[in-house]
């Protein structure tokens, strides 16, 4: 740990870094950020930081706001687009109590315990999102895409490229190892797959990409979202979570010998994740705009299930890659881009593990006649629906002993109470949609 | 400090120079002239040469050409002169790395053969580890490729310290988990595999291939085209 703040201490020295970001998360998943000098940080590195914590979502509490932010020595990067003339640095921080206690309500702590868990079951958990966004114009409603008839020429293709060749130079320079591709749906939709790691940096990475990509859209005139669903009629943006749980060098959920490759720990942790979907979701898909991902026909799951090869299925089970058995993965795709990472992936990982302590059954695959059957007919075959809105997500997750236990108290209760003042605002809202579908009629 | 000797000219030296570099730890040898300065010189080479011109400035500048002009040239060399040699310099500067007006002050002495050491990069001054375009600089902790700074994390850093130090070998992930992290890192080979590729990213496409995967064995750093010999 020292030869840790050494490190760090002497780069920004060498480096001539002229302010160094203290990064952390709120509750709902926004980036919190303040910057410190070098002659600060010695002490922020033995000490941690003072900081006001009653502005931050979810971390206010009546009687104490301040806080301390300890960063984390093993997370610092030169910040790259910044420039080379000042450069800046960053480090996630731990959030604690002045008592040094560490704070309930911090995302990175929350995920940093269920990890723990995982451990002292002998599991290491690892992640690998698949980042789906949109690049628009700018902000502005309606959302404007780059491939509207006509504004598609070379310029822009040009944008696009060098759009696609800034984000991947800089996600690599901060050591984020990533697959760029594009979606037929046209230049619009990106997809940036980050390569597995170990669920507390991935989620870190998580924070740093979206950051990232908004910054190089940024730069080049142009505006990027991980809105779940920003345009009526299109495919929405996912963030399909591949993980595995490894046991030492292990690969815990493979087994040569089954006849899907897949060991009792892999088949409970998908039934764990399918038993407790409903629970989840409202932290994978934390926006009222979420559940307008959520619906049939735009490859987003809908019914609860699990399969080797359907693009609509909750849990799909992809095939390992040849010769190399031991990336038996499985694949989450409910999760949209706008959840918190260090929630998600806690959440994600208390079910699976549920359903491992608690050896549940791996229900049959789903087969294609799962979409064909009626509502009665899935009902007659236990198999459920995620939540169709925000507030029935809500009501699920209130009623889950797995969901307030993994969060701890804290975030559970601040989520709920956010989430449902969220709901109400919105059912107050009367929309474009309903004065179309009545006004003229009623 | 350097475990080689400092060559010093003349045979004795001033007592003050002998007694500065006896206080600030280098080992030296006085030599005469050219020819035992040939005789005597230890197998791992001078460390470098502090050559006083202002009694014998012929037989100085002799000794300082000598060195200059072996096959391996002796550097650093540190000159010192009286300040009305200073006129003699001119046209004399490759004999030399940096000067020192004399009567000396110890400490002035002292900053110039620390400066001089840490700008050849020989001694005890910062260790330097090179491959092909990559430079580490072992002290300051930071690493260059083709000129350009390359962040690393602390545990990319030791990584990468450890391959370009252990070059061409093949290590399995087991053995780098070991003599890398150090301890049973909890985790276990994976953690290795998932450095090799950040730092992979940060080398960038063009010098990633400098880290090999071996299959079903491990990691090698280095290929033919990048050793050293080449």
């Amino acid at each position: 740990m020292q030869q840790q703040l050494d490190y760090v201490l002497r780069t920004v020295e060498e480096r001539g870094v002229r302010f160094v970001r203290l990064w952390f998360t709120d509750v709902l998943g926004s980036l919190k950020s303040f910057a410190i000098t070098p002659a600060e940080l010695e002490t922020a590195l033995e000490e941690g930081m003072t900081f006001d914590g009653s502005a931050i979502q979810g971390y206010s509490r009546v009687q104490e706001s301040d806080m301390l932010a300890l960063p984390d020595p093993s997370t610092f990067e030169i910040v790259p687009w910044r420039g080379e003339d000042a450069p800046v640095a960053r480090m996630f921080c731990d959030i604690k109590h002045l008592s040094e206690e560490p704070f309930e309500g911090d995302p990175r702590y929350v995920l940093k315990r269920n990890l723990e868990r995982a451990r002292d079951k002998g599991f290491t958990f690892y992640t690998a999102p698949e980042m789906e966004f949109f690049i628009f114009e700018s902000a502005d409603t309606p959302p404007v895409p780059l491939d509207t008839a006509g504004f598609f020429d070379l310029t822009q293709l040009d944008m696009v490229s060098d759009l696609r060749r800034q984000t991947i130079v800089t996600l690599e320079a901060m050591g984020i190892p990533v697959e760029y591709s594009f979606h037929e749906l046209g230049p619009s939709q990106h997809e940036i797959d980050l390569r597995y790691t170990d669920a507390l940096t991935m989620a870190d990475n998580v924070m740093t990409f979206r950051q990232v990509v908004k910054q190089v859209a940024n730069e080049l005139g142009v505006y990027a979202t991980f809105m779940p669903k920003p345009i009526e009629g299109a495919f929405g943006s996912g963030m399909h979570t591949q993980v595995s749980l490894f046991e030492g060098d292990v690969n815990a959920f493979h087994d040569p010998g089954d006849e899907f490759g897949l060991s009792k720990v892999g088949k409970c942790f998908i039934a764990g994740l399918l038993h407790h979907a409903r629970e989840i979701t409202a932290v994978t898909n934390q926006t009222v705009n979420s559940y307008k991902r959520l619906i049939a026909g735009y490859e987003a799951p809908v019914h609860i299930c699990w399969a080797r090869n359907n693009e609509s299925a909750l849990v799909r089970l992809p095939a390992p890659k040849r010769g190399k058995e031991s990336s038996t993965r499985i694949e989450f795709r409910s999760p949209d881009p706008a959840c918190n990472p260090y929630l998600a992936f806690s959440l994600m990982l208390a079910a699976g593990l549920k359903g491992v302590e608690e050896g549940y059954d791996l229900p049959p695959e789903a087969t294609n006649n799962i979409y064909e059957m009626t509502p009665e007919e899935r009902a007659a075959e236990g198999i459920g629906s995620l939540p169709q809105s925000l507030a029935e997500a809500v009501t699920a997750m209130e009623e889950s002993e797995l969901v307030a236990e993994a969060l701890g108290e804290h975030v559970f209760d601040y989520f709920i109470r956010n989430k449902r003042s969220e709901w109400v605002d919105y059912k107050s809202h009367v929309t474009p949609w309903e004065l179309d579908r009545y006004l003229g009629s009623l | 400090m350097a475990p080689e000797p400092l060559l010093v000219f003349p045979d004795p030296p001033p007592p003050l120079l002998a007694q500065t570099l006896d206080l600030a730890g280098y080992p030296w040898k006085a030599v005469a002239n050219a020819s035992v300065a040939t005789q005597s010189e230890p197998s791992d080479g001078w460390a470098g040469a502090v050559v006083c011109a202002d009694e014998d400035p012929e037989g100085a500048f002799g000794i300082c050409r000598a060195l200059r002009k072996r096959d391996s040239t002796l550097e650093p060399v540190l000159l010192l002169v009286s300040g009305a040699q200073l006129a003699e310099l001119e046209m004399r500067e490759d004999l030399f790395d940096d000067f020192c007006l004399a009567p000396f002050h110890q400490k002035e002495l002292e900053a110039r053969l620390r400066h001089l050491f840490w700008r050849t990069g020989r001694g005890s001054r910062p260790e330097i580890v090179e491959y092909g375009d990559l430079v580490l600089n072992l002290e300051t902790y930071q690493a260059a490729l083709g000129g350009r700074p390359l962040d690393l994390t602390y545990m990319e850093y030791e990584l990468l310290k450890f391959f370009a130090t252990h070059s061409s070998k093949v290590f399995t992930r087991e053995q780098l988990l070991s003599r890398v992290w150090g301890y049973e890192y909890y985790g276990g080979a994976r953690t290795v595999d998932v450095h090799v590729r950040r730092l992979r990213a940060k080398l960038g496409e063009e010098h990633a291939s400098l880290i090999q995967t071996v299959r079903s064995v491990g990691y090698r750093f280095g290929s033919p085209r990048w050793s050293p010999g080449d």
